[in-house]
């Protein structure tokens, strides 16, 4: 008898895991469908949003700025060590404009802004659930979706496209740095090369290159995965401060394996649909 | 033991809270109104997994009624409010607040339901990031188009109401007020809009026997004053004695024991005399 109970043990484990992680994927949704929901329909919380977007959007522009910066100045470095031995030094703008505006831009700036804000998040709703903040606004009558949610969740939005452009942008004038300084190019030149890559994928509407406009497509996904992930966790902060400790870590872990794995369906949706 | 023996009862300590409350009250009726009860719980069960937090807990409040519930640590007694204000459903059972189930209630109508009611949280469980001007006129900046000048009156008066000067402390953040005061904005957070109900959490944890005095003649006076039907969850025999004229004793997630302070103070029943000792 013992002996059969063990050998069920495992399985056992696997099914509350299964359950739990199916009753978390069924909140998760739910919470997204009452955040779009709430994102559409009265009450708008308007100073709420503007206090969030300066958090999340002003408030991350410096690491955005340095993080862009860093990233586009050693693109350039290394693919010089590179493209040196074939004197193909003249074709990094394209390098570092492709990569950047494809891949890195979007996703490291969604991984610097949960690092930031979406610890941030999780944390002081994880502090206001535990000190019973948000049970104080359900019985004053306030739905703390509508209040504390949606206001994260279109800050995320709005923000996230907007410091992704600010991070390509940097990037691609660090890499005009390196490019001048280090492998005398001349601006023009970096460039044309930078602008001969964004070019060759084609234009939506022949004005916004496609891969500009996949590059902004992505961060909107990745602004509803911070701010729903880093919600989700801190609004289900349970055990005081400790609590509020995990709660940050998870959403910060959550977050970061979402937007990465996001960004790979998305980068093959791009490609079967507006590139191929 | 007897009950000769017990020094609580040779003492009269509980009575005579109970005589000063009196007095306090203007000589209020000791006897519940026959009236609709704005609270009634009905045969409420609920359960965390394995464990039994309620078990058929039936609990009625009659409109003016100060209703304490008294239980030991991990009782359920936090519970009950949470079901009231239906934060919590339970797994069986009926909650009428003012004749409306909580239970069914669509969200919409709970928030709408909840608005009947102020919640005064056993940490106050103000908003951290607003002044308490902020915190106190939370509901009515939420809920209300009044002019910010009727705002800030309304909050001064509340804030007056609670014994507490308002020029001292409007501009102040929770986190700059003393745990007495933190109480008191709590509680004039929870009356600004006048609800019909009252609810408190264990008002008085956490506080040296003076400030707990004032927290109870506090609520005494609001009683008074503002004829509220009020639920207060706490641990402190005291407390209860002086600011209740029902009492509930909740034990095992059961009910064993609801009257008047009196009544159970000449309760025969074995837990009701442990518990008063």
């Amino acid at each position: 008898m013992s002996l059969r109970n063990s050998a069920a043990a495992p399985f056992r484990f696997l099914g509350e895991r299964l359950r739990a992680l199916a009753f978390h994927t069924q909140r998760y949704f739910a919470l997204l469908g009452r955040a779009l929901y709430g994102s559409v329909s009265r009450p708008f919380y308007g100073r709420d949003l503007s206090v969030q977007l300066d958090a999340i959007g002003v408030g991350s522009i410096g690491i955005v700025l340095l993080t862009g910066l860093f990233t586009g100045m050693v693109l350039a470095l290394q693919s010089a060590v590179e493209m040196r031995q074939f004197g193909a030094t003249i074709y990094i703008g394209r390098l570092v404009g492709a990569s950047t505006v494809r891949e890195l831009g979007p996703v490291l700036t969604a991984l610097m802004v949960t690092g930031r804000a979406g610890s941030g998040i999780a944390a002081e709703l994880g502090a206001m659930r535990v000190t019973e903040q948000i049970d104080a606004l359900d019985t004053m009558g306030v739905d703390p979706i509508r209040k504390l949610v949606v206001p994260r969740f279109v800050a995320c939005l709005i923000a996230l496209p907007l410091l992704t452009i600010v991070t390509d942008l940097v990037a691609i004038l660090g890499g005009l740095l390196i490019a001048v300084v280090k492998l005398d190019l001349t601006p023009d030149l970096y460039m044309r090369s930078v602008y001969a890559t964004l070019a060759q994928t084609g234009f939506l509407l022949r004005v916004v290159p496609v891969d500009v406009f996949a590059g902004l497509v992505k961060p909107v996904f990745f602004g509803a995965i911070i701010a729903l992930t880093s919600c989700y966790y801190g609004m289900a902060t349970r055990g005081g401060t400790e609590g509020v400790g995990r709660a940050a870590t998870g959403a910060v872990v959550t977050s970061s394996i979402f937007i990465l794995a996001t960004d790979y369906f998305l980068t093959q949706l791009i490609i079967a649909l507006l590139i191929e | 033991m007897t009950r000769g023996r017990d020094p609580l009862w040779d003492s009269g300590r509980l009575r005579a809270e109970r005589e000063e409350a009196r007095v306090i009250l203007d000589a209020r009726p000791e006897a519940t109104s026959d009236e609709e009860p704005v609270i009634a719980l009905r045969d409420l069960v609920l359960r965390y997994g394995e464990h039994t937090v309620l078990d058929g807990v039936s609990l009625d409040v009659a409109p003016g009624d100060t209703v304490c519930i008294l239980g030991g640590s991990g009782a359920g007694k936090s519970t009950v409010l949470r079901l009231i204000l239906g934060l919590t459903l339970p797994d069986s059972g009926e909650i009428l607040v003012r004749g409306q189930n909580v239970v069914s209630a669509s969200h919409d109508e709970l928030l709408a339901l909840r608005r009947d009611m102020g919640m005064v949280f056993q940490e106050a469980a103000l908003f951290d990031s607003l002044t308490v001007r902020d915190n106190v006129g939370f509901y009515l900046y939420e809920h209300t188009r009044l002019p910010e000048d009727e705002i800030e009156a309304r909050v001064r008066e509340s804030l007056e109401l609670v014994d507490l000067e308002p020029d001292q402390v409007l501009d102040l953040l929770p986190a700059e007020l003393s745990g007495g005061m933190r109480k008191r904005v709590g509680i004039a957070r929870a009356l600004i809009h006048r609800p019909a109900i009252l609810l408190y959490d264990e008002p008085t944890s956490g506080l040296d026997p003076i400030t707990t005095r004032t927290i109870d003649d506090l609520v005494l006076k609001l009683q008074r004053e503002l004829d509220v039907s009020s639920v207060v969850v706490t641990h402190e025999i005291r407390s209860a004695f002086r600011i209740g004229n029902q009492v509930a004793l909740l034990y095992e997630g059961r009910i064993v024991f609801q009257g008047s302070p009196e009544e159970m103070m000449d309760s025969d029943d074995a837990y009701v005399r442990d518990f008063l000792r």
